[in-house]
């Protein structure tokens, strides 16, 4: 009993004193033109942090590139190089090979530099998937961050495959015979498990000791890592900026979005949820899903109850 | 002069010979029919440890070129080559090391497009690149093959230069046919094309953010600038081949000449069916025409001032496209109309497609387009209408 208040006392230290540690280093500059209450940029921030100074970072095309880098501006204070869409991965591939090669022949030095890339969902999940995939199984050394907020948002709120089912977008409308999204998010962490690369996880800015711990590992890890962070999209998603916390909190204590791990193919629950929330009070707070009626909300509810309990089985909590 | 020695060689291979001694770091390349020679050779030579460099086995020319632009940008002398639907599917990334002023070099084994499938050669996929930024040139044997690519290294990593260029090489008829190279000195090709040291890298130490975004307010004058330092890569190139030239023995022009002397009429080619334009000169001059060749070696940027002297004393050019436009005829031939039309009015130009999907044009079929050319001329004297023809095809009826 002394040993669990001794515990509990910790952690409450932990929360009072962990930001201390962090760096008041910004490499992802303030000035950005970011949405307010954007989750993804405030996610690419505490990335960043992370990373340091030592790192060349490959942007896909999407809303970080467009808030980030508008000539004759840059929010960059790392090395950032973006080309296009699809190809953040194969963009990737070529510098760690050539900073490889160039160390082996003498001609710069090893300095350790790390090699990170940047993609939205689509620019993962869909366009993206194929140069990813390839990057993954070829094994180069470097981590990729897919930041989630599970649709086309730069381009205006369009449906990719990892847009929730029952989620208003732009070319999944709401009408007469429609829900808005008819099918289930992709499940792009499980993609990257196939590959049996090193390292695989979830993070969320809502949780952000845990998702700078990941970034680290990732990081630190030989090979390929793949981490999946959910950015929630007040835009897109029509939610109060001010929610952007809470909605990811949300994400995670309903089971909508799980926080776990995958090193070496051994699963790990990051934030286990013994009882789940219910999803209607993550739904609630989005106008995207405001037109679902109860029995879709059930069956979303059955979904994430199912797939919950799959993912615990795998990580072995009972 | 001859230097080196002479090596029976697939056009494949030269080119594989030019990227060994050019010490390359990263080859990224995914195999597509016909230029697979050249990236199994380069495995082999990575993998026996006769080049030491990365050898990016990669799933898709879209991230083969992906790859090369991210390894250029990170200081590495870098490779990739393809072909066809290859380079179709490759087009994507192809404006992005010419905006971003990335050395990359390219080798291109030039084959039709689909459909219906065909993997031989035509020039088709050389003109879906036209206006993609890259210099661009042509060889017309193995040798050649051997020479550009080497000079490609050169002119691309030129500090005034920074441009991606491509090599183009006929599918099959270089590719895959043997013939005497002659294979210089690797001590005296290192000496040519020296290790290069980008002016702006991926660097930690120094950092840069590359391929920003570009309103309306800032795009305009990237790309004047982009244009501007391109036009000034001419006098560069030609500067590079006279340097090869004096080093190696073979002197290379942007318009390429044979028997012009005293010429009235003369045949324009690119690529590999050079050789056999030669040949039907030759006989047309025995038969006391007065019949010449051009063969354009340097198809971007193009050389308007070598071309124009290169027809000033001309009445007929004709011109061969291994490529259609559709609904618009020849694209050279259209690109050399235009490069004259406020030069010289007086000269007439015919243009024919031919050679597409890889069907063979034989000597007599350039000598039937100069004689098909000449009624041609007569027929716009009339006043009729001349339309783009397609030589060397088979029609029901005829």
């Amino acid at each position: 009993m002394g040993e669990m208040r001794e515990r509990e006392e910790m952690e409450q230290e932990e929360e009072l004193f962990l930001p201390r540690f962090i760096t008041t280093e910004e490499n992802f500059a303030p000035g950005h033109r970011a949405c307010i209450g954007c989750g993804e940029a405030l996610a690419v921030r505490h990335v960043c942090k992370v990373l340091g100074k030592n790192v060349i970072i490959v942007n896909a095309t999407g809303c970080v590139e467009i808030i980030s880098s508008l000539l004759p501006y840059t929010s960059w204070r790392v090395p950032w190089i973006h080309t296009l869409f699809e190809n953040v991965a194969a963009v990737v591939s070529g510098i760690e090979s050539g900073y490889k090669v160039r160390i082996r022949k003498g001609k710069i030095e090893d300095r350790g530099v790390k090699f990170v890339g940047f993609a939205g969902d689509g620019g993962t999940s869909d366009i993206g998937l194929q140069a990813l995939s390839g990057a993954m199984e070829r094994g180069h050394n470097f981590l990729y961050c897919c930041f989630d907020n599970e649709a086309y948002m730069n381009t205006g709120i369009q449906r990719s495959s990892s847009t929730p089912y029952g989620a208003w977008t732009t070319t999944a409308p709401v009408g007469k015979k429609s829900i808005g999204q008819m099918t289930w998010k992709k499940n792009m962490p499980e993609i990257a498990v196939a590959h049996r690369i090193p390292y695989v996880a979830t993070a969320c800015p809502s949780y952000p000791f845990d998702l700078m711990d990941k970034v680290k590992r990732g990081m630190e890890i030989e090979g390929p890592a793949y981490i999946q962070i959910f950015s929630v999209c007040p835009t897109g998603w029509r939610s109060q900026p001010n929610l952007t916390i809470e909605i990811g909190r949300l994400a995670v204590e309903t089971g909508v979005f799980p926080l776990y791990e995958v090193i070496n193919g051994e699963y790990r629950l990051s934030v286990d949820v013994p009882e789940l929330k219910l999803v209607k009070e993550y739904l609630r707070k989005q106008g995207r899903f405001r037109h679902l009626t109860d029995d879709v909300i059930e069956r979303i509810q059955a979904r994430v109850v199912e797939e919950y309990e799959r993912l615990r089985a795998k990580a072995g909590v009972k | 002069m001859r230097k080196g020695k002479i090596v029976g060689l697939e056009g494949s291979f030269a080119v594989a010979e030019a990227v060994r001694m050019a010490k390359v770091d990263v080859i990224s390349a995914f195999p597509i029919t016909p230029q697979t020679h050249i990236v199994e050779r380069l495995a082999e030579m990575v993998a026996d440890g006769e080049l030491d460099a990365e050898f990016i086995c990669v799933e898709s020319e879209h991230t083969a070129m992906s790859a090369c632009v991210g390894a250029s940008a990170a200081g590495a002398r870098v490779f990739t080559c393809t072909a066809g639907p290859g380079l179709e599917y490759m087009y994507n990334m192809m404006t992005i090391p010419s905006s971003m002023r990335l050395p990359v070099v390219m080798v291109i084994a030039n084959r039709a497009l689909s459909a219906p499938l065909s993997v031989w050669c035509d020039h088709s996929d050389m003109m879906t690149i036209r206006d993609v930024g890259w210099i661009q040139m042509i060889a017309e044997n193995n040798q050649e093959a051997f020479d550009l690519t080497v000079c490609a290294y050169r002119i691309a990593e030129d500090k005034e230069v920074l441009f991606p260029a491509i090599v183009h090489i006929d599918g099959f008829y270089l590719s895959h046919v043997i013939e005497g190279v002659v294979l210089p000195d690797e001590e005296e090709v290192a000496h040519f094309i020296p290790d290069y040291e980008h002016p702006f890298v991926l660097d930690p130490e120094k950092p840069v953010s590359m391929g920003c975004y570009g309103p309306p307010f800032i795009y305009p004058e990237a790309k004047k600038a982009q244009e501007f330092d391109f036009e000034k890569t001419k006098p560069k190139i030609k500067e590079i081949w006279k340097e090869f030239g004096e080093t190696f023995g073979r002197y290379y022009a942007p318009v390429e000449k044979y028997k012009m002397e005293g010429a009235s009429i003369a045949l324009l080619t690119m690529g590999s069916i050079g050789e056999t334009a030669m040949l039907a000169v030759d006989e047309m001059r025995e038969e006391g025409r007065d019949a010449g060749l051009l063969r354009l070696r340097l198809w971007r940027p193009f050389p308007f001032k070598e071309f124009r002297d290169a027809v000033k004393d001309l009445e007929l050019l004709v011109v061969l496209d291994r490529a259609i436009s559709f609904g618009m005829g020849g694209p050279v031939c259209s690109e050399v109309k235009s490069a004259l039309y406020d030069k010289r009015k007086e000269l007439s130009i015919v243009g024919f497609i031919g050679g597409l999907g890889g069907r063979d044009i034989p000597i007599d079929g350039f000598k039937e387009m100069v004689n098909l050319a000449l009624e041609r001329v007569k027929m716009v004297e009339r006043g009729e209408e001349m339309e783009p023809e397609m030589i060397g095809v088979r029609e029901w009826g005829r």
